[in-house]
């Protein structure tokens, strides 16, 4: 069964601050991870999240396995982007300096090396941030709290629904292809594709049919409760934004700035330590 | 249901979402390095085709985005917005497919491949290259044959699967195509 990353409640700072500041950090820290090149920015990212994962206390047992899925793709990308382009570095730096010659036209050049490096740790800044954000956020309270802050109640709600019901739909999943497995219908043997396809609908099928009920039972329940009459609706485990919450917002968005304005301050969103 | 956006919808992007979530575990090699045949893509059309537009686009996002987060511990965005094309697109023509009502015929299920293909086409091989080169500045051939593969998975496994799927559960959740006259 694959471990999935999930809310443990542990008391720490960073578990006391809104859903919403989370979210808020969470995204701005993939956009300011995605624009800029500079390493510099980089490495400051990397440590601010290392010392937010650590204050969060979570425990490596929780984030472990995925962590070594993403390792895995890090390293397929890198070389995916080496294999079909090894001078990429050059084209961007716009300068070349060969380290070594490997085979055919590959050579290791400090400029492929560096972008290659920044791609890298551009994964780093991320990781934590979505660990922090994953297992330290209470789903109803993430949902209310972005009601809060304007999104409409029914999507709030959507996404409350679909925090609730992954690990119910994720047991009948699992259910479902272990009876199958009983009957014979191997999931992981190398047949062939049109095979493969196959089975996998002799699981997909009773699992959607499963669900499109359970939209059903769901949504008959809500009506019967009047679900979107009103306007407005209370929340149960709404909580107000405190100081911290505060003081982590101007924060994250007084980075995001400075960030943007280091990053593009030379006319480029590259930085190399040579230029 | 007179209101466009009911109970219905919100409980289907909420458990929608939860499956395509789930559904991320499967993922089928078709012998083409980190490409794969992807189920959830299946049913996100499915539930697109039956519950429309908005539904299709939000699942694909929220989807995208927590299947991502959850399975792999990242978001890769340029690939997350795509999602919400295909999502969309697909539904833009469901009140057409008549799943519900048990009338998904032939000509339906014609019509729903060509949108699915041209919705696939726009998100991955224009949309999600140019993000990919425009945001994370990869390798224009790398993004573009990558691109290409996900096209090609997204469109078989949509096309075979999705389409099953919509003729199986029309013809059993079909209310006025269940009765046929009697001579």
């Amino acid at each position: 069964m694959a471990k999935l990353l999930s809310y443990e409640e542990k008391g720490t700072w960073i578990h006391r601050l809104s859903g919403i500041t989370k979210l808020i950090f969470f995204l701005i820290w993939c956009a300011l991870s995605a624009l800029t090149y500079d390493t510099r920015i980089l490495l400051v990212m990397i440590m601010i999240s290392l010392i937010a994962f650590a204050c969060s206390r979570t425990k490596w047992k929780q984030v472990g396995s995925v962590f070594r899925v993403i390792m895995v793709f890090m390293v397929l990308n890198l070389a995916a982007i080496f294999i079909m382009s090894p001078e990429q570095g050059c084209v961007i730096y716009g300068t070349r300096k060969v380290l070594f010659y490997i085979a055919g036209h590959y050579y290791m050049t400090r400029e492929q090396l560096f972008y290659m490096f920044n791609v890298m740790i551009k994964y780093f800044t991320v990781i934590p941030a979505v660990f922090i954000f994953l297992v330290t956020t209470n789903p109803s309270e993430l949902a209310a709290s972005m009601n809060r802050v304007g999104v409409p109640y029914t999507i709030s709600y959507a996404l409350s629904i679909a925090l609730r019901y992954i690990p119910d739909v994720q047991g009948d999943f699992h259910r479902i292809r272990n009876a199958q497995e009983a009957r014979g219908i191997e999931m992981s043997a190398k047949a062939r594709l049109g095979e493969r396809i196959r089975r996998t609908a002799s699981i997909i099928f009773p699992l959607l049919f499963s669900s499109m009920e359970r939209i059903e039972v769901v949504s008959n329940a809500m009506e019967l409760r009047s679900f979107g009459k009103n306007k407005k609706r209370t929340w149960y485990a709404m909580k107000p934004l405190g100081r911290n919450d505060r003081l982590v917002l101007i924060g994250t968005v007084l980075f995001f700035i400075a960030g943007i304005v280091i990053t593009y301050a030379d006319g480029s969103r590259f930085w190399a330590y040579w230029l | 249901m007179n209101k466009k956006f009911g109970i219905r919808e919100v409980v289907a992007i909420g458990i929608g979402t939860a499956l395509f979530v789930v559904l991320t575990e499967i993922q089928i090699p078709i012998g083409i390095p980190n490409t794969y045949l992807q189920p959830r893509m299946a049913v996100m059309a499915f539930l697109a085709a039956v519950f429309g537009p908005v539904v299709g686009g939000v699942i694909g996002l929220l989807g995208h985005a927590l299947g991502d987060a959850l399975f792999y511990g990242g978001v890769w965005w340029s690939w997350v917005f795509p999602e919400v094309i295909v999502g969309a697109g697909i539904g833009l023509l469901s009140k057409s497919y008549k799943v519900l009502e048990g009338e998904f015929d032939r000509r339906a299920a014609i019509r729903f491949n060509l949108v699915q293909i041209i919705a696939n086409a726009l998100a991955w091989i224009l949309l999600a290259p140019v993000l990919d080169i425009l945001i994370y500045a990869e390798p224009a051939n790398k993004v573009f044959i990558q691109g290409a593969f996900a096209f090609l998975g997204n469109i078989i496994i949509i096309g075979v699967l999705g389409t099953i799927l919509l003729f199986a559960y029309s013809r059993v959740a079909g209310k006025s195509g269940s009765l046929t006259k009697e001579d």
